[in-house]
């Protein structure tokens, strides 16, 4: 079993009002200092068998198309181990 | 003059866009998402709602349906396509429309009657339209925000693409205040305030929401 994680993140130009208003209710919870905060997703794909190159392919176009929108989004792919 | 209105899982506005079709002097041909066939029809209205709950991204599950297959085809080959509010990001998700719609700046849903001006007529969408006319129609949206690239906004204005413009106060953040803009050839339009909630005094704040309807169908049998 293989299990591959994709992160997706707004890109940085992007104005992202849900983590700005996450840095505020973490300034008014006491923690100081915080200059910025950016919310993402986090995608975990549990995927029976080997993970070879052509799946691996394959998950990287869905990341790409599905899983992100490349116009507003990017997305980092990990293999983690199961 | 047969409009197809298509319905997703979650679709909300399907029939006041057919109904708005039906008023304006057409015929309703309602579409179903896992059907991929679009009967014949002469344009397609793709409605407001939260298609698949608005998981993952606001239109990014409707883009794969069945029914998009043979549409973004037949939007490629020039059929007339409206997409009003979730049906803007359903188009912008399927490439028919560049940019995206990202969530409002303020981070509030926001429901008001809208004042924008008519920018652009040469689409198949609003010719019934004057330039620079002002009209109201309903908005309501939480993830209406206009975002693309400065190139994109650039080309979109210089080409005449940006179909209508928020007036007064803009109500989600838009990239230059854009509320609806067109493909290069203006047989797609997409949409964020909801001109099909305005076709008649009963119900809607105006009716002038109308003229988007009686532009299609006014084309379509000029075209015949």
């Amino acid at each position: 079993m293989a299990r591959v994680v994709v992160d997706v993140m707004l890109k940085p130009e992007i104005l992202d009002p849900q983590g700005k208003a996450v840095e505020g209710a973490l300034g008014r919870l006491g923690l100081t200092g915080v200059s910025a905060v950016r919310q993402g997703k986090t995608f975990t794909l549990e995927l029976d068998g080997d993970l070879d190159e052509a799946r691996l392919a394959q998950v990287h176009e869905l990341a790409g198309s599905l899983l992100s929108n490349p116009v507003i989004e990017d997305y980092v792919i990990r293999e983690t181990s199961a | 003059m047969r409009i197809g209105v298509v319905t997703f899982p979650g679709s909300l506005d399907d029939q006041d866009a057919a109904r708005a079709v039906r008023i304006a002097g057409g015929e309703a041909v309602a579409l179903w998402h896992g059907d991929a066939d679009l009967h014949g029809v002469d344009a397609v209205v793709l409605p407001g709602g939260f298609s698949y709950g608005d998981y993952l991204r606001c239109g990014a599950i409707a883009r794969f349906a069945p029914v998009m297959g043979p549409l973004v085809d037949a939007a490629n080959g020039g059929l007339p396509v409206l997409g009003i509010c979730n049906g803007f990001q359903v188009l912008c998700e399927s490439h028919l429309l560049p940019g995206a719609l990202v969530r409002n700046d303020h981070l509030h849903f926001i429901c008001r009657d809208q004042k924008l001006r008519i920018e652009s007529t040469d689409t198949a969408w609003t010719s019934s339209y004057e330039v620079g006319q002002e009209i109201v129609v309903p908005l309501k949206n939480g993830e209406g925000g206009y975002v693309a690239d400065e190139k994109t906004l650039d080309l979109l204005e210089g080409q005449g693409r940006v179909v209508a413009r928020y007036l007064d106060l803009n109500p989600n953040g838009s990239r230059r205040d854009i509320a609806g803009i067109s493909n290069a050839r203006g047989n797609v339009v997409g949409l964020m305030p909801h001109p099909e909630h305005a076709v008649e005094a009963l119900t809607g704040p105006t009716t002038d929401g109308l003229g988007f309807f009686t532009s299609i169908l006014k084309g379509l049998v000029e075209a015949s």
